[in-house]
């Protein structure tokens, strides 16, 4: 039985600390990452996401030793991103240990990154991240730089020129939906899910199973959460969780 | 990369061709306390007690690679002349078998068998690449599957898949839209399409059965 992948997004700082922020801002301390993939070996979880969000911001490289160190320690699939602008990065990153890269920021400038990655690490191991906001009209934009730039091009359009690019896979991030856990942005999911070949990884928004669900039933082949498996309830105390295989089975 | 580890008596050799990452092999290997190297050194291959052929990335860039490195023969002479248990992991199981949909160049050829494309109904609403955890289904009894953990699961990444001439050969089954062959084995020669490396204890059973057999 084929059984759609649940994976927990992690976020990094410069300091190498894990926090997790809502809508793309505040950030709250939540751990030290090492200990966190340990965990989540233990519970087995599918895959793990991992982002440097403060790399692009500094223009600082990613911090191969640092991924290293994780990725030592990673039994599951492992994808990294954060200040991926050139080959040479990307090919340093994979040689740490890590299965595939995901770009963002760098592709409002460079698309064809993704090209030349593709070519060297196979469109399996190339993710296309797009990050995707409401503007003050209500309309999708694709942001880059942390939100805090939107491009012209519609979501959809964009999102197809990574398939035609060679990307393996999409990660569709929702920065409204961040840490709020009230559920996916199900018409952006399935906009462009329907309209792309390749897998859609939904993100933003996770609460609980049933938003996880309703993303896969809106188109997505797999589902990403941060807040949902660091954070335990109301209060956001920082726990570090993942559902059971028998939670969940049907996905 | 080369890493230096050496022991007495059994030597692991993870052959190291240049395609893709390698180094999670060697890390879990490392978790379950089995010592490895990394190496395409044509004099440590050849005193290799077991060879994990390991790999990501197109058929013919596989081969050529293996050709550029003088390791195609050197392969071909310790499994088929020598015996020594040799794993092909996703990549480098494909490239045991004698061709491939996906290149024009020839395999090694260690099994009969070839590499198709997955063929899936336009209605389906599978994706290719077949990219996630899928479960397996033993169709034979061999010591590299003997024991593993209850409701085993592997990750797969993959767009082709193997296609085994003698069906004796065939050791799991899996399904993606339709079932096919996610592991073959013929004697001390085996492949497996999914990453053990990256399957959590599901894979450390695996690893330590291919280590433990002689």
């Amino acid at each position: 039985m084929y059984q759609s992948r649940v994976i927990p997004i992690l976020l990094c700082n410069l300091e190498g600390s894990l926090v997790k922020t809502q809508k793309f801002k505040k950030p709250v301390y939540v751990g030290d990452p090492v200990n966190a993939v340990k965990i989540f070996n233990d519970k087995e979880v599918d895959e793990l996401i991992f982002l440097d969000i403060t790399a692009t911001a500094q223009g600082r490289r990613p911090n191969i030793r640092y991924i290293s160190e994780i990725a030592t320690e990673a039994f599951m699939p492992l994808c990294y991103g954060g200040g991926l602008s050139n080959l040479e990065d990307i090919r340093a990153v994979i040689k740490a240990g890590i299965e595939k890269v995901s770009i963002n920021s760098a592709l409002e400038k460079d698309p064809d990154l993704i090209s030349r990655a593709a070519d060297v690490l196979g469109s399996s191991s190339t993710v296309a991240s797009i990050d995707v906001k409401k503007d003050f009209w209500g309309k999708y934009r694709v942001v880059v730089r942390n939100s805090s730039k939107s491009l012209s091009m519609p979501v959809l359009e964009f999102a197809q020129m990574m398939e035609q690019k060679g990307a393996g896979e999409i990660v569709l991030n929702s920065v409204d939906r961040d840490g709020v856990m009230e559920g996916f942005d199900l018409t952006l999911i399935e906009e462009i899910s329907k309209n792309v070949g390749i897998p859609v990884i939904a993100c933003g928004g996770a609460g609980n199973i049933s938003h996880l669900k309703q993303a896969i039933q809106a188109g997505a082949s797999a589902v990403a959460a941060g807040s949902m498996f660091v954070f335990q309830g109301k209060h956001r105390a920082v726990l570090i969780s993942y559902p059971s295989q028998t939670e969940l089975a049907g996905l | 990369m080369q890493i230096q580890i050496r022991t007495f008596g059994s030597m692991i050799v993870i052959v190291d061709y240049d395609m893709g990452n390698i180094g999670s092999v060697y890390n879990m290997l490392k978790k379950i306390g089995r010592k490895s190297e990394i190496t395409r050194d044509l004099e440590k291959i050849r005193q290799a007690d077991h060879i994990i052929l390991p790999g990501v990335g197109a058929f013919d860039s596989g081969m050529e690679q293996l050709e550029k490195f003088g390791l195609v023969e050197l392969i071909r002479h310790k499994a088929l002349v020598d015996k020594t248990p040799i794993l092909g992991i996703c990549l480098g199981a494909q490239l045991m078998l004698e061709k491939s949909e996906e290149g024009q160049k020839a395999g090694l050829g260690l099994v009969k068998g070839e590499v198709i494309r997955f063929q899936l109904p336009a209605e389906s609403k599978l994706r290719i690449p077949n990219m996630g955890w899928n479960q397996i289904e033993k169709v034979k009894s061999s010591k590299l599957v003997e024991v593993l953990p209850e409701q085993p699961r592997f990750y797969f990444v993959h767009s082709y898949h193997f296609k085994i001439a003698q069906s004796e050969d065939q050791l799991l089954m899996s399904e993606y839209g339709y079932s096919f062959c996610s592991a073959f084995q013929h004697e001390n020669i085996s492949g497996v399409q999914f990453h053990p490396e990256k399957s959590h204890k599901f894979g450390m059973a695996l690893l330590r059965n291919f280590t433990e057999a002689i």
